[in-house]
């Protein structure tokens, strides 16, 4: 009887968590929807998670176009349907690449930074004492995090997906000899609309959910620096695993 | 000094972004930002052969418009085309579907008449030919030996 009752504690711990994860978001978009409006404090979270990633975001971005136009061309050359090299680097670079490589390396970049610091925050009791003076906590740590990272993603994906297709250019056309035309040409000839704002879709999404779960960690930490520690690990690991458990709901949804 | 330099990264950061993202969806996408530009016609074909809603139209192998839907009608495919405004078509012209390469994606290419008269915005281009059925063409060269 005792293994039974196991299992009911361990539903009702993960319906818990579940539900603590989902006020905290509900939370947090109220207080973003609601004035006062922290316009510099997010300001701040844009250059932190945005602006400061842009290097990153640069150099996974031209390598990650480079070994697709690398790949892509001698996957190709079996069928000599070298001419496709641009689209398919395109496609896949802006419906799946973009969007997931970008978020996990914001992720790791921004999204460890955010829980340590709410975490650290929480284990030395500002959080409580911004609540002793009577302020929203959410307004000030966790809404500028979650604005700013609805509005970094899909910029830093934008920027991924064009570094990645020059640098596939530069491999597949400069190196390999596809010709410019070709390449860019039926490009724009296989890219729709749909597969850019499905790439969209993916990176907003993923930047809703890399600040929440991010947040969430760093505001429920455990106390001490271990605690801050094994949030920032779990963060970071819980947000890289949503971020492809929902790109795959994502992609069967709008296919 | 700190905090206009961050103010000049964000917005550097979201310039960025934006251009980017303007370069994806016009240069690729082919999002009309100016919507309305040009005329349409509509064809009836039997057979629409996967012609999609942004699909090329070309004459003599240049492009002179898109697709802007393709839709049923009277068990028949009815695609609307949007034409650039400087491009006539005459009213005997021919609308047909072709493949680029063997397996390339799907256009419409349309083949100027004599006519004097013009299809007129919104008219119909009447005479249309489906495409090319590849397997039709290959189980008839297989199996009946023409």
């Amino acid at each position: 009887m005792n293994w039974i009752s196991q299992i009911g504690v361990i539903t009702l711990f993960s319906i818990e968590r579940i539900g603590r994860m989902g006020l905290f978001l509900v939370r947090a978009f109220l207080c973003a929807i609601t004035p006062p409006f922290k316009s510099s404090w997010m300001l701040k979270q844009v250059w932190f998670i945005g602006s400061q990633s842009t290097l990153v975001i640069f150099l996974t971005g031209a390598f990650s176009g480079m070994v697709l136009g690398l790949q892509g061309f001698y996957t190709l050359n079996r069928f000599g349907s070298v001419a496709l090299l641009g689209p398919m680097v395109a496609l896949s670079l802006i419906k799946e690449l973009g969007p997931v490589l970008s978020a996990l390396m914001v992720t790791g970049r921004a999204g460890s930074a955010i829980t340590a610091e709410i975490g650290i925050m929480r284990t030395t009791e500002q959080i409580d004492a911004i609540e002793l003076m009577g302020l929203n906590p959410f307004r000030y740590l966790i809404v500028p995090k979650l604005i700013a990272g609805i509005i970094a993603l899909p910029l830093l994906t934008a920027i991924f997906d064009v570094v990645g297709i020059f640098g596939g250019y530069l491999i597949g056309g400069k190196l390999l000899g596809v010709g410019e035309g070709t390449y860019f040409g039926e490009m724009a000839a296989y890219v729709r609309i749909q597969d850019i704002l499905e790439g969209i879709y993916k990176s907003l999404s993923f930047g809703i959910l890399m600040t929440w779960v991010c947040c969430y960690k760093g505001y429920y930490a455990g106390f001490g620096a271990e605690g801050v520690s094994k949030a920032t690990t779990q963060a970071v690991v819980l947000s890289s695993v949503l971020i492809l458990f929902w790109d795959y709901i994502m992609t069967s949804l709008l296919f | 000094m700190k905090r206009l330099n961050t103010e000049f990264a964000v917005g550097l950061f979201v310039l960025a972004g934006i251009l980017c993202l303007g370069y994806l969806s016009i240069k690729l996408g082919r999002m009309e930002i100016l919507g309305g530009k040009g005329y349409e016609v509509y064809a009836i074909f039997s057979n629409t052969g996967g012609i999609k809603t942004g699909s090329a139209v070309v004459l003599a192998g240049v492009e002179i418009g898109r697709v802007k839907s393709v839709s049923l009608e009277n068990y028949q495919a009815k695609i609307t085309l949007t034409l650039q405004p400087e491009v006539k078509i005459q009213e005997d012209a021919v609308a047909t579907i072709k493949t680029r390469g063997l397996v390339g994606e799907k256009y419409i290419e349309i083949i100027p008449g004599g006519s004097n008269e013009y299809v007129p915005p919104g008219g119909r281009i009447r005479e249309t030919q489906p495409p090319v059925d590849l397997e039709d063409l290959i189980s008839k060269i297989l199996f009946e030996k023409i």
